[in-house]
């Protein structure tokens, strides 16, 4: 349980860091939280023959407001975020969800580009991308900064569209509306376990109207999964407990997900069922907003 | 003292700086050399234990600046010039630190594995919330397994520590 030899370098301007990783691509791996790869490193499971720390790079750490919504820089430790008291009301599903991301301990190392870039589908940050309809900024040494929307970015379990050449240096959020409705539910058998099931909702209302849904499942598939079947069958229609049954029922029909030893593929299903209708349920009690 | 380098092989080191409970260290490491294995062999501080090595148990949880880690996945190379506590730090002029009277008077450790871990934990805890409630305790300290008690003299222990630092702060 002790990682193989590796060449290490932890340069501090952003430009020498990508122009090692230019120089190594595929011979790298990206170090940054440290929380994925060190296990993986520990236990053999990766095997670069260099590694890249990212933390000195000072600059690839900070939250920022703009014109075009919250701004998050991938250095940005999860801790920092959950000490960020103005968080709630600036990103609500956010601020709700970090402190479900391990513990503690974790977040104090953990980062929001090294959880997207590790791209685990049971994991918090990559539901919350696809969930925001966030954009993640990659660039690379020599060419210009490159966005791609989240959705796009997961391609598959562990897997994005990132070149062994490129670093995602932040992570663009569109601003919160505010009234928006939303929840976060997970099913796990050790309090902060990876989700076996989790589920996010974002929902905004007009008057009694659901006019716009998102529906989030998390480890139900080999990435975060927008149930759009169920979206849609909500979408312009009134937020009743017939309609979230509905909703509900579609999303678990139509995931695919993996059984394993922590739950059948079956067993998934029920809890994409369950847990799509309580969301919802909660999101529709924080929704506030839309006039009459 | 043990003064033991795990470099038994003759791979290149580097050389870093880093302070340890208050002193003062400098030591060559390679770059893959955990800082739990750092403080275990090259300080000589054993206190922080090994449990899983991969992040989950926290029996390796140490202060980094003054926060909670698991050093077991973090580098010792990545601590250079940083400040570090391990569960050694804690009792001073020979006087136990409240959360490890209060792990004592309450029985909250049997083998004592888990307890340097659930030890810096519980530090951290007091200083961000010095009254905390009984939920937040436990939602604290679901990041350190413990195989022996069954939790609930440490979540006792941590409520007595809580409460004695708010009488004598």
């Amino acid at each position: 349980m002790k990682p193989a030899p590796f060449e290490y370098f932890a340069p501090e301007s952003l430009d020498e860091l990508l122009s090692l990783l230019q120089q190594y691509g595929d011979d790298a791996k990206i170090l940054a939280g440290g929380q994925s790869l060190g296990p993986l490193l520990n236990m053999r499971l990766a095997l670069p023959a260099v590694v890249l720390d990212v933390n000195r790079v000072s600059a690839l750490d900070f939250q920022q407001t703009s014109s075009d919504g919250w701004h998050v820089g991938a250095l940005t430790r999860q801790s920092r975020l959950e000490d960020n008291d103005g968080l709630a009301q600036q990103q609500p599903l956010i601020a709700a969800v970090i402190p479900y991301i391990g513990h503690r301990a974790i977040r104090n190392r953990g980062t929001v580009g090294g959880s997207l870039a590790h791209a685990d589908p049971a994991a918090e940050w990559p539901g919350l991308a696809v969930t925001l309809e966030a954009k993640l900024s990659i660039q690379r040494a020599g060419s210009p900064e490159r966005h791609i929307s989240a959705e796009q970015f997961f391609v598959g379990p562990m897997m994005t569209a990132l070149a062994p050449e490129e670093l995602i240096t932040q992570v663009k959020i569109p601003a919160w509306k505010p009234g928006t409705g939303w929840a976060i539910l997970e099913f796990c058998q050790r309090h902060r376990d990876f989700a076996v099931v989790g589920v996010l909702v974002r929902m905004s209302m007009f008057g009694q109207q659901i006019n716009e849904v998102a529906i989030t499942l998390l480890g139900a598939g080999p990435t975060p999964i927008r149930a759009r079947r169920a979206e849609r069958l909500l979408m312009g229609e009134a937020a009743t407990e017939a309609a979230f049954a509905a909703a509900a029922h579609e999303a678990g029909q139509e995931i695919e997900p993996d059984g394993d030893v922590h739950a059948s593929a079956d067993y998934r299903r029920h809890l994409a069922n369950v847990l799509v209708g309580r969301a919802l349920q909660q999101a529709r009690q924080r929704a506030t907003g839309g006039s009459e | 003292m043990i003064n033991r380098q795990p470099n038994a092989t003759n791979h290149p080191t580097r050389t870093i700086q880093l302070v340890v409970n208050g002193t003062a260290y400098e030591r060559a490491v390679e770059p893959r050399h955990t800082l739990a294995d750092f403080l275990r062999y090259s300080v000589g501080l054993t206190g922080t234990h090994l449990g899983c090595e991969h992040g989950v148990c926290g029996a390796c949880t140490v202060l980094l600046d003054g926060e909670p880690v698991r050093s077991c996945i973090m580098f010792a190379v990545q601590a250079d010039g940083h400040d570090v506590q391990t569960v050694e730090g804690l009792a001073s002029d020979g006087e136990l630190h409240p959360v490890q009277q209060a792990m004592w008077e309450q029985f909250g450790l049997q083998c004592g594995f888990c307890t340097p871990g659930f030890l810096m934990t519980m530090v951290d805890l007091l200083r961000r919330r010095p009254n905390p409630s009984d939920e937040e305790i436990r939602d604290a300290l679901s990041g350190n397994l413990c195989r022996c008690t069954g939790y609930e003299p440490i979540v006792a222990a941590m409520k007595q520590a809580a409460q004695q630092m708010q009488e004598q702060p």
